[in-house]
């Protein structure tokens, strides 16, 4: 452990890394995948979707906030894993509204392309579907909550980039929602289609209008390769 | 919103130095004067303390005990547990709706009454029962409603007022059974701060070292380890904070402590205050408990007079401690640590990811030990007679006794004092249970067990319990009680990661598919599979237990699933008929199927 220097050991490889860094960061920099939904590089990271789920020293944790510590031993790409992490997609599926086929992120959605990456076709659970309204009253944002899975990037976003705090949650349980910081709806805020907020969700749910089918089906980002791929090629080099 | 409205708001806001953090008692007296926490009465506390709106929201929604929207002028929350419904609250409820002639989650055409069914209240061993504007009322019949509810119109109190003037105005029994020789002997006022004056914090964290005491929430974590962590922790404060939101389906145990021996408990927090180095200590009371609060009030100030609290205890100089009550508003999920500091920071109760653990980094980012009442009550014990004493008591890893809090089917619910190391077997013939097809131990979150299992030992070492104990009698239907079960965990899962959020539901349809006959082996696969999934992949401990009740009883008493499966293979969860039913009713016509045209 000379100069600041941890050693860390993920599914058997050892990873050479620095005190201060969470097991996410530590494998990302060196090329190793850990799936993940609600973390974005640029946020504080907050747990809500377990898909970046290890096992560290035999315990299940989130790789997105757990600090690296000299020897731990991590699992990530097991099959019991693999296995958990596909069901919570597919939890995540069945629980709202999903159109994938004509959606606008359709391509580019993280879910989807997780979704493919886990090899899950279609959901085998029972579908929930909620109902649930959209808020099309901003003249340049859209939010349609069918699509939402409650990553709550839109909520950090707009509180730690955009020091807005346009998003928030409401409800508990199965009835939490995003809620906008306004009485009726996401016109009354302060969002701009240029904020980081606005851009930053996973899903189809926030989407900035006029913007839409741009660029086509076929040739968007993880049409072209695996999510995560972009990760895996710095091990390749 | 009147100018006088916002002008009272602003006035409570600053009663809490415009505190964000005391979010949760702002919340409660401004509903407390207005009904509700209105958008425009959030709007104006935003205001007062420069948050934005949709932060007050995000609290007051989440709690079931605040509301966004206009209620009754009285609220019946009758409560529905497991046990409330065994013991006929099904016929009460449809009761209440007579009376009041409005269903369930209604509010009558005038405004007089809400009816609302809430999560178990605290009292199992006295169900069903309800809290009526607060107030509790126990054992309640379909015959007692009618009064109830006329009183409630005429804007009568539902209760008595306590004869005494001390005890805690409600209709609750105490059912104290069984007595110990650890929590319930008598208190000798005093005795145990005084005991601590003469140790130094360090020696008084060896001392609770040596008792071996473990943490009675149910995990066991050593107390005197978690102090020895806290202690050593870097922080400009440190705190003590005492859970006493036992929310689990059948515990009762804390209101039994909190009503008889309050002063053992703050002695506990005082004492735990001395060992890290705190000079706040707060006391987390669940928003059903509102009964006791004044109460609890009257014993502190009692103690501050005596010099237990305030500054310079038992006069140990610069020894400077007291305490303060936060109450709860109905979340079940803020019995989990890292929740219940988020709610006491006046925040919605969702858990944090550890690390950092509490000890380093808890209310308000600063070192704290969270500890339960009965442990902190074993504290104050330990310091008065000894560790040697505390550790001759119970078994090798769990010393000391247990308080159980015992409802169901047998004949004596109430509450027990026992040493660590009795079988669940001598337990049952304690409370007069002697058909048990099953007992729950330590409440849902626990475990199920058989009497196969009645030989084992309530201890860490073996069947581990927060003091729940549910007894089921054999014409029980042991899947329906897994089904209700699932139920409460959907109500309280906080909602903040997928697995614990979704899982429960798809569990719930699952099982219904079994109870309803249509299940079959495939289904049963798939329930593990999910509870599996529920189980490693949640973030709190609410969530990794949220499926012990389909997994327990798949693993104890696999015969109840499998006395209902079909034969098929594969049976679709989708049922055309139960699809169309809306489109049935709207068309008036029931539609015509391919092979009868």
């Amino acid at each position: 452990m000379s100069n600041g220097k941890i050693t860390i050991y993920v599914d058997d490889v050892e990873v050479t890394t620095e005190a201060g860094k969470t097991i996410m960061e530590a494998c990302d920099a060196v090329g190793i995948y850990i799936p993940r939904l609600c973390y974005h590089k640029d946020l504080v990271p907050a747990g809500h979707c377990r898909v970046c789920t290890v096992k560290v020293n035999g315990k299940p944790t989130n790789a997105c906030t757990f600090p690296v510590q000299e020897g731990l031993v991590v699992e990530n790409d097991t099959d019991e894993l693999k296995e958990f992490r596909r069901h919570v997609i597919e939890m995540l599926f069945v629980e709202g509204n999903h159109v994938c086929p004509y959606c606008e992120k359709q391509g580019n959605c993280e879910l989807q392309a997780l979704a493919y990456r886990f090899g899950m076709l279609a959901p085998t659970y029972p579908y929930l579907y909620p109902k649930i309204e959209v808020d099309a009253t901003h003249p340049d944002v859209y939010i349609d909550r069918n699509r939402c899975v409650l990553c709550g990037r839109c909520v950090r976003a707009s509180r730690d980039l955009d020091g807005k705090s346009v998003f928030g949650f409401v409800g508990r349980g199965k009835g939490k929602r995003i809620a906008v910081n306004a009485e009726h709806s996401l016109s009354e805020t302060q969002l701009q289609a240029a904020d980081r907020a606005a851009e930053i969700c996973p899903t189809g749910s926030i989407v900035v209008k006029r913007t839409g089918y741009r660029v086509p089906y076929g040739k968007r980002l993880y049409d072209k390769e695996p999510i995560g791929s972009d990760i895996e090629a710095k091990a390749k080099g | 919103m009147s100018q006088t409205q916002k002008s009272v708001i602003a006035g409570i806001v600053k009663k809490y130095n415009k505190a964000r953090h005391r979010l949760m008692d702002i919340a409660r007296d401004v509903q407390a004067q207005y009904g509700c926490i209105s958008d425009e009465s959030a709007k104006t506390i935003a205001d007062e303390l420069g948050i934005p709106f949709v932060e007050v929201i995000d609290m007051v929604s989440f709690y079931y005990f605040l509301s966004r929207e206009q209620k009754g002028k009285s609220v019946i929350r009758l409560s529905d547990s497991v046990v409330d419904r065994m013991s006929g609250n099904r016929e009460v409820a449809k009761a209440f709706e007579k009376a009041a002639g409005i269903p369930f989650g209604g509010t009558t055409a005038d405004g007089a009454i809400t009816l609302e069914y809430t999560s178990d209240i605290g009292m199992c061993d006295q169900a069903p029962a309800a809290l009526v504007n607060g107030m509790v009322m126990t054992k309640l019949c379909p015959e007692d409603v009618p009064r109830i509810v006329d009183g409630l119109k005429k804007g009568k109190p539902p209760g008595e007022k306590a004869k005494d003037g001390v005890r805690p105005d409600a209709r609750v029994d105490l059912n104290l059974i069984q007595p110990g020789e650890v929590i319930f002997s008598p208190v000798e006022r005093g005795a145990a701060v005084r005991a601590m004056a003469n140790l130094s914090p360090e020696e008084v964290i060896d001392t609770v070292t040596k008792s071996g005491l473990r943490g009675r929430g149910g995990a066991g974590f050593p107390t005197g380890m978690k102090w020895s962590f806290c202690r050593k922790a870097k922080g400009e404060q440190h705190y003590v904070i005492c859970n006493a939101d036992e929310g689990e389906p059948g515990t009762f145990k804390d209101r039994v402590v909190l009503t008889e021996v309050p002063d053992l408990l703050f002695a506990g927090m005082t004492i735990a205050g001395y060992a890290i180095g705190a000079a706040e200590g707060v006391l987390y009371l669940r928003g059903e408990y509102g009964y006791l609060l004044s109460y609890l009030e009257q014993v502190l100030a009692r103690r501050r007079h005596l010099g237990l609290l305030g500054e310079n205890i038992a006069g140990k100089e610069g020894f400077d401690f007291d305490i303060r009550i936060q109450m709860g508003a109905g979340a079940y999920v803020c019995g989990e640590e890292s929740s219940l500091i988020e709610s006491l920071e006046g925040k919605r109760g969702a858990p944090r990811d550890r690390p950092p653990y509490p000890v380093t980094k808890g209310y308000m980012n600063q070192p704290s030990a969270v500890n339960n009442v009965e442990t902190l009550c074993c504290v104050a014990r330990i310091l008065e007679k000894g560790a040697d004493w505390f550790k001759a008591i119970g078994t090798k890893d769990s010393t000391g006794t247990k308080l159980l809090s015992v409802s169901g089917d047998c004949k004596r619910p109430g509450v027990y004092e026992v040493e660590f190391g009795l079988l669940v077997d001598e337990l049952l013939d304690l409370v007069g249970a002697d058909d048990a097809q099953a007992v729950q131990i330590g409440g849902p979150s626990g475990s199920c067990i058989a009497p196969k299992d009645f030989g084992r030992k309530i201890c860490f070492e073996d069947l581990p319990t927060g003091g729940s104990v549910i007894v089921f009698g054999k014409n029980r239907d042991m899947l329906e009680i897994v089904r209700e079960f699932t139920e409460f965990f959907i109500e309280e899962s906080c909602g903040w990661c997928a697995p614990c959020r979704v899982g429960t539901t798809l569990l719930k349809l699952m099982l219904e598919k079994v109870i309803e006959g249509r299940g079959t082996k495939a289904d049963l696969a798939d329930l593990e599979n999910i509870g599996e999934t529920i189980k490693a992949m949640s973030r709190c401990g609410l969530g990794q237990t949220a499926a012990n009740p389909v997994l327990t009883t798949l693993k104890n008493m696999p015969e109840i699933y499998r006395a209902r499966l079909k034969a098929e293979e594969f049976v679709p969860p989708f049922q055309i008929d139960k699809a169309l039913a809306d489109g049935i009713a709207i068309a008036g016509r029931e539609p015509v199927w391919e092979e009868e045209l």
